[in-house]
Order: C-alpha cells, then sequence, then structure tokens
C-alpha cells in the first residue's frame, strides 16, 4: 500500500528518520549483532581474550541437560501459563457478554491486574504463599496440607503459573469480550430459534467463531510466558528449587550475570532470537497484521 | 481570473500512457466540464493542472504563465475534492481559514473572507461546529467555501457532487452554476455525469481512454458528436447502433450507423422496411421509451412522446426515422461525415 | 401473562447467576490486591502471626510514611520518581520518534526508504530480555550504568509505535494532503497542524500502552541501576527482602507494592476507554 500522495524532498525525511534509526543501530542492531558474535567465543578464564568456538556454544548447550531441563520447564510453564489465563480470561468474558447492564464495572475492576507488573504480581502471590507467614499457606495447613514452594518443585511451578496467567487475565478478557461483541446478535439468535442451547451455542456457534481472537492471544500469551514473565520468576523462586523454574530467558540472564557465562549465554539469545522469530512468523502469517505490545 | 491553456499534455506512469496529448485554450470565467466514464483519465487531468500530478510533456499555462514546475498554493488555483477532504479537527471556519493562515493574510482580512464567504454559502450559523457535525450538503458548501476564499484564478472540481444523494446532487448542481457565474472565475470541474456536464458545461470534454475526443459546447456535442463513443456516452438512453451493412448503407469505411431514440418512430409495419418486438415499454409520463429487439437480434430504444399510444408487449412495429438523423460511424469509432 | 412471567423469571435468575459468576472472578482476581493493602494498615506483628487479619488495621499513614520516606534501601518516594521518569521517557519519546519516522516513511519518497522500513520493522516484537548481555554492555561502554538515559533509551529501540502510527497515517485520506497541498502547506505544517491533531486519540491510548510498559519494567532496571537511589519502585520492591533469614518487613514491602501499582492503575482506569479502544484496535 502505497500513498498516492506525497512530498518531495529527500534530506527531510532523512533527518526525520533519524532519531529513530540511531536508537535502533545503537541499542538494537549492534547489541544482537555483539549476541550472535559473541555466541561464536568463548572468554578465557580471566576474561582477557575470547577463542573461536564456532557452533561449539550452541554445541555444548543442546548437549548440556539442565538447558535441555530449561527447555522443557519453559514448555511446560508457558503452555500452563496460556491455558489458566485464557481460560479464566473466556469464562469471564462470556459471563460479562451476558450481562447488557454493569459488565462497564466489571471491566473497569477487571482491568486492574493489567497495570500491575509482572514482578509486582509476584510479590503479592509470594506474600499468600509465603512459607511462614502466607494466609493460603496457613489455611492450607489447617486442611492438613503442607505447603512448600521453596522446597517442593510443582508447588513452585503452580505459584509462578498462578502468579504469571493472574497478571494476564485482564488483557485475554479484553480480547475476548471484543471478539464476543463483535458477533453478530443476529446469529446466536438464529441458533436459538433452531432450539440450540446455551452450551451448544458456544461449542458450536460462538466458540468456533471467536476463533481467531483464540489463535491471536494463544500466539501472544506464549510470547509474553516466554519473556515477561521474568519478573514473576525472579521474585518468587529466583528459577529454584534446584532450576524447577527456570525458564530460557531467566536462564539467560543467570548464565550471563550472575554466572558470567558470555559465551553461552549469547548463544541462549540467540536461540531465543530464533524462538521468537518463528513465532512472530506464525503470528503473521496466520493473523494477518497485528502488533504485539 | 486567468485563461487556461493545456498544450498537448501527456502523463505516462512509467511506460503506461494514460493521457495521450490534450489540447485546450480555456477563456477567462469559461466553465469547462471534463466528462467520461471511470478510468478515461478526466481526474488525472484535472490533477496535473492541480500541480497534483507532474506532468510528462506538454504544457499547462495559467494566465499565461507556465506552471509545470510550480507548487501547487503557487498556481493561483484552489480544488473542491470528492470526498471534501476538509480537516476533521478544525472549525467550518478554520478549515476555510486555513490556506489564507498559512498565506499570512491579516488577521482582519481573513475573518471578513471567511464571513463573506460563509454568507455566500449560507453557512453562517455553522462556522463553529466541526466538520462531523455537518450533513453532506453543508460539508459540501464548507468545501466550496474553502476554494471561495483564496480568491483564485481558476477552480479546479473532482466530482464534487458524487457523494450527495440524488436530491441535493440536483440543487448543488445549480448553486454551483449560479456561483460560478456570479464570481465569474474559470472552472474546470470533472465528472462521469453526463448530466451535470450538459447543465454545468460553457464546453465540455468528453474523455475517453486518455484522449479528449471531443470539445465542445454541450449541445453540440450532444447533437453532431465526433465519435462513436461519445454518441453512447452523451445522451440518456443512450444512442442506438445499428450495424451499416444490415441497414443496407454503403458508405465508404462505414461501420456502424447510430440514431438517436427520439429520432425514431414507430409506424405500421407496411410503411417501412425495419421492423421490431416490443420487449418492454417505459411510460415515465412526459416520454415513452419502448425497447425492441429487431429480426436480427440488436436492441434499439425509441423514445416517443407520453401521449402517444404505447404498443403492447411482444406486438411487432415497424420502425422509420430521417436519413439526415442517420451518423455513420467508422470500425475505429470516427464520424464519417458525408 | 403467567406463560410471561415465567420466561421473566427464569431470565432473572440466569442473569442472578450470571452476576455471581463475575463476582467470585473479579473476587478471586481481587484477593491479592486487597490482600496486599489490608497487610499495609497493619503491624507486623499482626502479620508474622497467622492467619493476618483480612480486614484494614490501623497503621496505613504510619507505613505508607515509612516507605515513602524511608522504605528499606532507599526512600520509595525517590524510586516512585524514577519509575515515573522512566515509564514519561519511555512513552513520550517512543511516541515522539516513531511520529517522526512513520510520517517519513508514508509522506516521503526517499532512498533507502524501504531498507530504513524493514530494519524498523525487524526490531519488532524483539524483547529487550533477548539482548540484555550486548545491550548492558553498550550502555556501560557510553557511561549510561545509573542513569535516567541507560534506563530509557534501549527500551525506546522498538518499532510498534512506529508501525503502528504506520497503519494510522496509511487511513488518513489522500485527499486530505492534497487539500493541505493546495492550502500552502509545507511538509512539517502539515504535520502539526493537521496530522498530528488527527493522531490525538491513538497518541493518547498508546502513551497508556507505553506508560505501562515503561513503568512495569523489571529485568532492565535491576540490571543497570546498581545505586538504590536510581533504583525504580517495581525493581526496588524485591531488594527490599532481606537476605537470609531474616524476616521481612511486610507492611512496608506491601506498602510499596500498592504505592507501585497506583500510577500505572489510575492511567489505565483514567483512560480506560481510550486504551480499551487503543489496545484492541491496534492489534487487529
Amino acid at each position: 500500500m502505497e500513498k498516492r500522495v506525497t512530498f518531495k524532498g529527500m534530506w527531510l525525511p532523512l533527518l526525520l528518520i533519524a532519531p529513530q534509526i540511531v536508537i535502533t543501530a545503537v541499542f538494537f542492531f549492534y547489541p544482537a549483532g555483539q549476541a550472535i558474535w559473541q555466541s561464536l567465543f568463548i572468554p578465557d578464564p580471566f576474561g582477557l581474550s575470547m577463542k573461536w568456538v564456532g557452533l561449539g556454544n550452541f554445541e555444548f548447550l543442546l548437549k548440556d541437560s539442565f538447558y535441555r531441563a530449561s527447555f522443557v520447564t519453559t514448555a511446560i510453564f508457558s503452555t500452563l501459563v496460556t491455558v489458566v489465563s485464557m481460560g479464566v480470561a473466556l469464562y469471564l468474558a462470556v459471563l460479562a457478554d451476558r450481562l447488557i447492564k454493569g459488565s462497564g464495572t466489571y471491566r473497569t475492576l477487571l482491568i486492574w491486574p493489567y497495570a500491575v507488573a509482572p514482578a509486582v504480581a509476584g510479590v503479592l502471590w509470594l506474600f499468600m504463599f509465603n512459607t511462614r507467614v502466607g494466609v493460603v499457606t496457613w489455611y492450607l495447613g489447617l486442611l492438613g496440607y503442607d505447603w512448600n514452594h521453596v522446597l517442593n518443585d510443582s508447588e513452585a511451578m503452580g505459584l509462578v503459573v498462578v502468579a504469571s496467567a493472574w497478571g494476564r487475565i485482564s488483557y485475554n478478557f479484553l480480547f475476548f469480550l471484543a471478539g464476543l461483541q463483535a458477533i453478530p446478535k443476529s446469529v446466536i439468535e438464529a441458533a436459538a430459534i433452531d432450539g440450540a442451547r446455551f452450551w451448544t451455542r458456544f461449542r458450536t456457534i460462538v466458540f468456533p467463531l471467536l476463533s481467531p481472537t483464540t489463535f491471536f492471544l494463544l500466539v501472544v500469551n506464549i510470547i509474553y510466558a516466554f519473556f515477561e514473565t521474568f519478573g514473576v520468576i525472579h521474585t518468587i523462586t529466583s528459577g529454584g528449587p534446584q532450576q524447577a523454574t527456570t525458564i530460557l530467558v531467566y536462564k539467560v540472564y543467570s548464565d550471563g550475570f550472575v554466572g558470567q557465562d558470555l559465551g553461552s549465554s549469547a548463544a541462549q539469545s540467540v536461540i531465543l532470537l530464533l524462538i521468537v522469530s518463528i513465532l512472530t512468523v506464525v503470528q503473521f502469517k496466520y493473523i494477518e497484521r497485528r502488533v504485539h505490545y | 481570473m486567468a485563461t487556461v491553456t493545456l498544450e498537448n499534455l501527456r502523463k505516462s506512469y512509467g511506460n503506461t500512457e494514460v493521457i495521450h496529448g490534450v489540447d485546450i485554450d480555456i477563456a477567462d470565467g469559461e466553465f469547462i466540464v471534463i466528462v467520461g466514464p471511470s478510468g478515461c483519465g478526466k481526474s488525472t487531468l484535472l490533477r496535473m493542472v492541480a500541480g497534483l500530478e507532474t506532468v510528462t510533456s506538454g504544457d499547462i499555462l495559467i494566465g499565461g504563465r507556465n506552471v509545470n514546475s510550480v507548487e501547487p498554493m503557487d498556481r493561483d488555483i484552489a480544488m473542491v475534492f470528492q470526498n471534501y477532504a476538509l480537516y476533521p479537527h478544525m472549525s467550518v471556519f478554520d478549515n476555510m481559514a486555513y490556506g489564507l493562515k498559512i498565506a499570512k493574510v491579516p488577521k482582519d482580512e481573513i475573518a471578513k473572507r471567511v464571513a463573506n464567504a460563509a454568507e455566500i454559502l449560507q453557512l453562517v450559523p455553522y462556522l463553529t461546529r466541526k466538520p462531523r457535525e455537518l450533513s453532506g450538503g453543508q460539508r459540501q458548501r464548507v468545501a466550496m467555501g474553502r476554494a471561495i476564499v483564496r480568491k483564485p484564478a481558476v477552480f479546479l472540481f473532482d466530482e464534487p457532487l458524487s457523494n450527495l444523494d440524488a436530491k441535493l446532487r440536483v440543487q448543488m448542481r445549480l448553486e454551483i452554476k449560479a456561483l460560478q457565474r456570479d464570481l465569474g472565475v474559470t472552472s474546470l470541474y470533472v465528472t462521469h455525469d453526463q448530466v451535470e456536464a450538459m447543465t454545468l458545461a460553457d464546453r465540455m470534454i468528453v474523455m475517453n481512454g486518455g484522449v479528449a475526443d471531443q470539445i465542445g459546447k454541450p449541445l453540440e456535442v450532444y447533437a453532431d458528436p465526433a465519435t462513436e463513443f461519445v454518441a453512447g456516452f452523451i445522451g440518456s438512453p443512450s444512442t442506438n447502433f445499428l450495424d451499416a451493412g444490415r441497414l443496407g448503407r454503403r458508405v465508404e469505411g462505414g461501420a456502424k450507423v447510430g440514431i438517436r431514440p427520439e429520432h425514431i418512430r414507430t409506424v405500421a409495419q407496411s410503411e417501412t422496411d425495419y421492423a421490431g418486438k416490443v420487449v418492454y415499454s417505459e411510460p415515465l409520463g412526459a416520454e415513452t421509451l419502448i425497447h425492441l429487439k429487431l429480426l436480427d437480434g440488436e436492441d434499439v430504444t425509441v423514445r416517443q412522446e407520453g401521449a402517444l399510444p404505447i404498443p403492447s408487449e411482444g406486438e411487432s412495429c415497424g420502425l422509420a426515422w430521417e436519413a439526415k438523423d442517420e451518423m455513420v460511424f467508422a470500425k475505429d469509432g470516427i464520424r464519417l461525415r458525408q | 401473562m403467567a406463560q410471561q412471567n415465567g420466561m421473566v423469571e427464569k431470565r432473572s435468575s440466569g442473569l442472578w447467576l450470571t452476576h455471581l459468576g463475575m463476582i467470585v472472578g473479579v473476587a478471586f482476581i481481587f484477593f491479592p490486591i486487597w490482600l496486599a493493602f489490608v497487610a499495609s494498615t497493619v503491624d507486623q506483628q499482626a502479620i508474622v502471626r497467622p492467619p493476618m487479619p483480612l480486614l484494614p488495621g490501623d497503621k496505613f499513614f504510619e507505613n505508607y510514611a515509612r516507605a515513602l520516606t524511608s522504605g528499606v534501601n532507599a526512600p520509595v518516594g525517590i524510586m516512585l520518581v524514577n519509575s515515573m521518569v522512566m515509564a514519561l521517557g519511555i512513552a513520550l519519546g517512543k511516541i515522539a520518534i516513531s511520529l517522526l519516522s512513520a510520517f517519513a516513511i508514508v509522506y516521503f519518497r526517499f532512498p533507502g526508504r524501504h531498507l530504513f522500513f524493514w530494519l524498523i520493522f525487524l526490531t519488532l516484537m524483539l524483547p529487550v530480555e533477548v539482548r540484555i548481555v550486548p545491550t548492558y554492555e553498550v550502555i556501560a561502554n557510553f557511561g549510561m550504568l545509573n542513569s535516567y538515559s541507560g534506563l530509557i533509551l534501549p527500551l525506546i529501540a522498538s518499532a510498534t509505535a512506529t508501525f503502528l502510527f504506520r497503519q494510522f497515517f496509511m487511513t488518513v485520506p489522500d485527499e486530505l494532503a492534497e487539500a493541505a497541498r493546495v492550502d500552502g502547506a509545507k511538509p512539517m505544517r502539515f504535520f502539526f497542524d493537521i496530522l498530528l491533531p488527527m493522531s490525538r486519540t491513538n497518541i493518547a491510548a498508546l502513551f497508556v500502552i507505553l506508560f505501562i510498559y515503561g513503568w512495569n519494567q523489571y529485568l532492565w532496571p535491576l540490571l543497570i541501576t546498581t545505586d538504590p537511589s536510581m533504583n525504580t519502585i517495581v525493581m526496588g520492591i524485591k531488594q527490599m527482602f532481606p537476605s537470609g533469614d531474616d524476616t521481612a518487613d511486610w507492611p512496608v514491602i506491601m506498602a510499596t507494592s500498592i504505592l507501585a501499582m497506583i500510577p500505572p492503575v489510575l492511567v489505565v482506569i483514567g483512560m480506560q476507554r481510550l486504551f480499551v479502544r487503543g489496545l484492541v484496535e491496534s492489534e487487529k
């Protein structure tokens, strides 16, 4: 698509575009290039020189059982986050769509978590499930359940999943609600006249018509779970216990900054870069042109 | 006010030429309508005069000055766009005043000119409104006002009435004509509607495939079309075209004979060689359109007085016309004159 | 009549069930925030001896005053200022450079236009998390650790807003630019007089989204602000937890958590309509 009318001149547009190009070059392309470059080297133990290892870092990573475990962890984590947050959001959106009055009030209340930073969400959930002072922990104790996400792998995973999904419900809710409201009422009325009850209507009419929204949210939520949940994990579990909640992004951070293993961290960045690129292509290919924040 | 001259004006996009050389001398104060079907190049021609499209070759002169490479704002023109192109966030007043503000016209002068234009166009009560709060006709008037306040030498209209409903279109057509008469500004007006062209134009340019097929006064063009295309495009219902060979007309190189519907009479079959079966009739009150199918399958429309008897459907009729009303066209569509 | 009453009754009971379902959902969503608020209004004793109360206590002013003025490592008041500078810097900076470059890309034909567009476009969806180590080095080499520019600039390097404005500019009718040209407006005049005012709603919606994006950043400030006085509030909360076995100062931490969510919540709620429209439309 092109504009029919354009203004003349060459220096003015170059000047206009310059700030973005400069910032993008310095803070995006250069670091991304560096990541790719560094992934081909390992530094000597004193950090004085770099040794060319070609794809050695990648080879090492793919053989590394911790890294492969992190892949599995990420897959489980992102699947659970996506399913939980989308499920709850769809449930709430269907209810809100049925309400003609008052849905605005509920919407206002439900938007809140969107504004809460993942790291803050992590702190809130950590507080509820804290092993010593957590309210939920205490009530679970009354029921005879000994909650301890500091020691128990699956409890830790469960907690970071719920905290991550929680913050995402608002976003999914807004999209599902918009999607539901875009379905023509006449279609649903026609189905009702055909004798379809609520659940039948939902399964056979509403959900299929909602599928573009669902697919879009699926991709966006996976990307969210991959990259934007760092704050949740860092605040709640710091990747533990025994790396049970170390997702790929967390590992880039812990290997690069805590472990100071720059070559490996860079190689991990490159792998992540590939994953995002693939997800982006998928997103653009199947959902046309939608921008992700 | 100024004359406008187009000299062998051509436009190409890449290797595709879309305007194949147009020549016309437009007198000061003249109202010229460029008419043709969509894609004939009429809008491109107008936009070239406006300076919104570059000239590939040829010349445009406004008031004797060559403006080929002059910016739109410096051509002393004003333009009314098809969708009005009003600035949506500005009030009616600001929309009209914007060009003058840029030209650094003094504030009181701006106020005076806008007030004057608003008076003429009956827009005074709406000056503080935004375009979205106006009806289609009012928006149209604002677009006109924006053109008027600039006091340009030439008005350019790009299908300005096509977004209005039929009734409003007729009304605005009259207003535009009256306004142009009063102001006496040279005008170029693009439309695909031949009724608009006939009623508004002092002279019209009938465009077809990037060529000006005919330039002339509306009634002259109607009565004496230069090409088969013009004969078919101007006039409603359209001219009937009959195969010259079947009619037995042996004009050298002639391919088709055109006869306007009002020039054909229905007569008793015995009086004529030509006969057809009535397919259906449209009685419109003042006149009746009779659609017939000739024996060889050609369609013919006859237009007759509303008071005359209407043949019933399926009835066979004879057809007659005067030889002087026949227009003979060559294979390439050019009119052949005896 | 009886029949009709039956229908209405059945309907209204369904309606109440729907409301009940919504209320349960909202309560679930809201409970963590409520609990944090309660915790920020009681003293440490009420929390460390579980179960903590579920209704607010009387230490509201005490806890918030303590958080704002002294905090744990640095006063939360300073962190709030840092967060505000960072969020506003990212939102306004990104909007400004994106408007300009989108204008250039859409309304001009200049050499390299397509190349530049694709270069910018490539940055879509590649979050800063993916390139943290080298980006950190760039910032360190520029001496921008512990600085606002270090916090802001790397997060501006993304094409989302440019792409959005480009989409919007493409929908602006061509005739408007032509009318402006006939009116004698030069490119920048057209930009400021016409394009910018027309983009108001898009700018506002984008502002909400970017403000929250900026405010909620965690990893990046965590890396480049080693000086507690440069901490942002979102990352500062985690720094308040003691290392080792000491008990955390829960009332202050929870007061800080509430303070950390107030500005973005206000922005979202206050500009809800614009934001929802902007969000849903921008993703379409």
